[in-house]
């Protein structure tokens, strides 16, 4: 990481604390300010994150770990999120998974080499009754087949 | 947006789903005052709609009468168990019923703040949301001095999630709140007493609060005239699977399995799932069985299996699931999880005895004592349910067709 970029990070970091104060229940929004931007927390954010609210690194490393969401390495531009959970699974979520994957030439877990999309899976949606279902960054489709999943994904930046 | 335009709300109810006009059910608490509404309250003999069924007017009850200078108001929208999807209609479009219930729980229990704990995958609700929270400022149903009352003030904010299904357990979600891993806590102490930042909170679910304008317009004794004597008032069905018409459904309690499925359109059924994964999987057999406290208890989560689904698959699929999102705090659920997906697996390559998988049923019940939060003690559930309903198709071609016996 160059200098610059680091002091723009810690800037950027001191004003999200500014925002939502230094108080420990504040961590989880910071936290998540941060992925929404930079769609991972690196060491060095999360080293700044503790510094600034008093807490030990590892105690904000530990969260990270903890939630679905929030990832300490980096991934794609953007991320999509296929449900897996049974009543997408009998809506055809297997199709989905196959049409995505080959498109692409990933597996889930897996980002592309432009950095453009992560593929992973999810856990239920609460989209069971317009399954299948997919998470793309925070926008939800439904009642997927494989072409509209193809179209979503090639029109994503 | 998309989702705003299919909601997918199958069927009107008498009470969540029936006509109300905004600001009526604060209007008509702050006539009540406090003591009413908690009789209205016990009246209606509400339980909590999440799942677990605590008595909604004891919980209430409890937090106001607790000493402290600040308590709060929570409103768990972590809907995360398989198959429930009834707070995403509650939200999108009955907000006005979530967010006066929590501002009516605010006056009653003399707290100032609310948060409304909306779960990650929603994230795409969380601007209009806001933007109607901004409107109920705007209208003075937020804010300071509500409807002119004086020294009622309250004010509501939204809290994000990050993708935790054990954030839906109360003590879980106050952590998550706190900043902390979503890791449930001992109870007692319980949140009425000792909740968000050590102060008395009350941790509703979307569907009860909702609830709460309606009952306090139309009476508690309106309200236990739909359902059952112990089961009052009507809920909201999340329906799924193999049927015509999956979507919410608000019918009385009491309901029978059979009555549902004719009206979704189910056929050839072989196997329902009620309450999530962490709920019971029945057969054929027990669809006479009605929804209720009293019978087969429910968050509101319907999955419905056909004929031609394989229940071993359901099963392992649900087993991953919560090896996935157990929070791995306590061995019995953490390590408890593992076992029994590793069974299932054992079964789909005909690799087990049935000593074994009676060990690991004995397991199971152990982890449901055992557990330290409704997660494991509920995980086995399913396990337990679809192994002993549906042996024969299960077990059926094994065992008999070993060479050895």
């Amino acid at each position: 990481m160059l200098v610059l970029e680091k002091n723009a990070l810690s800037e950027e970091i001191e004003s999200l604390v500014n925002q939502f104060g230094k108080d420990r229940s504040a961590l989880l929004q910071i936290l998540q300010a941060i992925q929404r931007k930079h769609k991972h927390i690196s060491d060095f954010a999360q080293q700044e994150v503790a510094r600034m609210m008093d807490i030990h690194p590892v105690e904000v490393n530990s969260v990270i770990s903890f939630y679905a969401f929030l990832y300490s390495v980096p991934k794609g531009r953007n991320i999509v999120r296929l449900c897996q959970t049974i009543s997408c699974d009998m809506y055809g979520k297997e199709k989905i998974e196959e049409a995505v994957q080959r498109e692409l030439g990933i597996s889930f877990g897996e980002t592309t080499k432009d950095k453009r999309i992560t593929l992973e899976y999810t856990n239920c949606l609460g989209m069971c009754d317009q399954g299948p279902a997919m998470l793309v960054n925070e926008k939800v489709y439904t009642k997927l087949d494989p072409e509209t999943a193809i179209n979503i994904l090639n029109a994503i930046k | 947006m998309e989702s705003i335009k299919t909601l997918n709300k199958k069927r009107s109810g008498p009470v969540l789903f029936s006509e109300y006009k905004l600001g009526e059910g604060v209007k008509k608490a702050l006539e009540l005052g406090r003591e009413n509404i908690l009789f209205e309250l016990k009246g209606s003999g509400l339980k909590g709609r999440g799942g677990a069924g605590f008595p909604t007017a004891t919980k209430w009850m409890l937090t106001a009468a607790s000493n402290s200078d600040k308590k709060f108001i929570v409103c768990n929208a972590d809907e995360g168990e398989p198959g429930t999807f009834k707070d995403r209609v509650l939200l999108l479009e009955y907000p006005e019923l979530v967010f006066e219930g929590m501002i009516i729980a605010g006056y009653t229990i003399g707290a100032k703040n609310g948060i409304l704990y909306l779960r990650g995958e929603y994230e795409y609700m969380l601007k209009s949301l806001e933007d109607y929270l901004e409107s109920l400022r705007e209208d003075n149903l937020l804010g300071n001095t509500i409807l002119g009352k004086k020294d009622f003030n309250f004010d509501i904010n939204i809290r994000l999630g990050s993708g935790a299904y054990v954030c839906g357990e109360e003590t879980a979600l106050i952590e998550s709140l706190e900043g902390y891993r979503g890791e449930p806590r001992n109870r007692p102490p319980y949140p009425v007493n000792t909740g968000y930042l050590g102060h008395p909170t009350v941790v509703n679910n979307v569907e009860t609060l909702a609830s709460v304008p309606h009952i306090l317009l139309k009476g508690g004794d309106w309200f236990r005239k739909h359902g059952t004597d112990k089961s009052t008032g009507s809920k909201l069905f999340s329906v799924s699977g193999d049927c015509e018409k999956p979507g919410v459904y608000e019918l009385p309690w009491g309901t029978s399995i059979n009555e549902l499925l004719e009206l979704v359109g189910a056929k050839n059924t072989k196997a329902v799932q009620v309450g999530g994964a962490s709920g019971m999987c029945l057969p054929k057999s027990q669809f006479h069985r009605v929804l209720g406290y009293e019978d087969v208890a429910t968050g509101g989560s319907i999955m419905i299996f056909n004929e031609s689904r394989n229940m071993l698959k359901v099963l392992k699929n649900f087993m991953k699931f919560f090896v996935e999102e157990s929070c791995g705090q306590c061995t019995p659920c953490r390590i408890g999880n593992t076992k029994l997906l590793e069974a299932v697996e054992k079964i789909e390559k005909d690799d087990f005895t049935f000593l074994y998988i009676n060990n690991l049923k004995e397991l199971g019940r152990t982890m449901q004592v055992a557990s330290k939060c409704g997660l494991g003690q509920s995980s086995p559930n399913s396990f337990i349910s679809i192994l002993e309903n549906f042996k024969e198709e299960i077990f059926g071609s094994k065992g008999k067709g070993r060479k050895n016996g």
